[in-house]
């Protein structure tokens, strides 16, 4: 995944915003790098969960595609555990086509990983910076 | 029939289809997990079964979106 340097810091502010927790949102790219994200509403307002809000999920989508963007990732945030996918995040998986971005916080350290997952096969991508 | 799919215009052949077709033709594998807008309008999900789509429609889905960040952790 190709992500500019201000997204990815953007994202990680929000996760920080939302400690302890968890934040969650939309990341949307154009001709192949993420340029853009969309903070969107933990409906569950947990520190061990997060889910979208359908109304925010179209509003994100439809502003996305009106702006020439596609939505191509899911993040949130582990403000207490490692960047990896829990059991509860590969269960709820359900898009193949996207892919899943996690932000840890924990230890007080910042970790950013991205991973496909399809039909419960967890696969890491690298994200790739661009300045 | 013309209809619009995520914002990409497709042809189908079908003189009929409900919502729970267009998922079916667009490989959802669990319907049940996505919410769906027909015209700017959200679909009941027991309704997609008996909810027509017709010629110039704009439909759009999307998964659910979920998942948590304690326990089980997946080791890769």
């Amino acid at each position: 995944m190709k992500i500019t340097r201000g997204v990815l810091s953007q994202i990680i502010a929000h996760a920080r915003k939302e400690a302890p927790l968890e934040a969650c949102g939309y990341l949307a790219r154009e001709d192949g790098i993420v340029h853009r994200h969309y903070a969107l509403t933990n409906m569950d307002h947990s520190a061990e969960h997060f889910s979208f809000d359908p109304q925010e999920q179209f509003a994100a989508l439809k502003d996305a595609r009106a702006s020439g963007y596609e939505l191509c990732a899911v993040y949130h945030s582990h403000p207490a555990s490692p960047a990896r996918p829990s059991a509860e995040d590969i269960k709820l998986a359900y898009d193949p086509t996207i892919s899943y971005v996690i932000i840890s916080l924990a230890g007080g350290k910042e970790d950013v990983q991205s991973y496909k997952i399809v039909n419960a096969v967890v696969e890491h991508e690298k994200i790739e910076i661009m300045d | 029939m013309k209809i619009k799919v995520n914002g990409k215009e497709e042809v189908f052949q079908q003189a009929t289809l409900t919502v729970a077709d267009l998922l079916k033709i667009s490989r959802v594998q669990q319907p049940d997990m996505v919410s769906v807008q027909l015209n700017g309008e959200f679909v009941n999900r027991a309704a997609y079964p008996t909810t027509r789509v017709n010629d110039a429609d704009e439909i759009d889905f999307l998964y659910f979106m979920g998942g948590g960040g304690i326990h089980g952790l997946h080791n890769s």
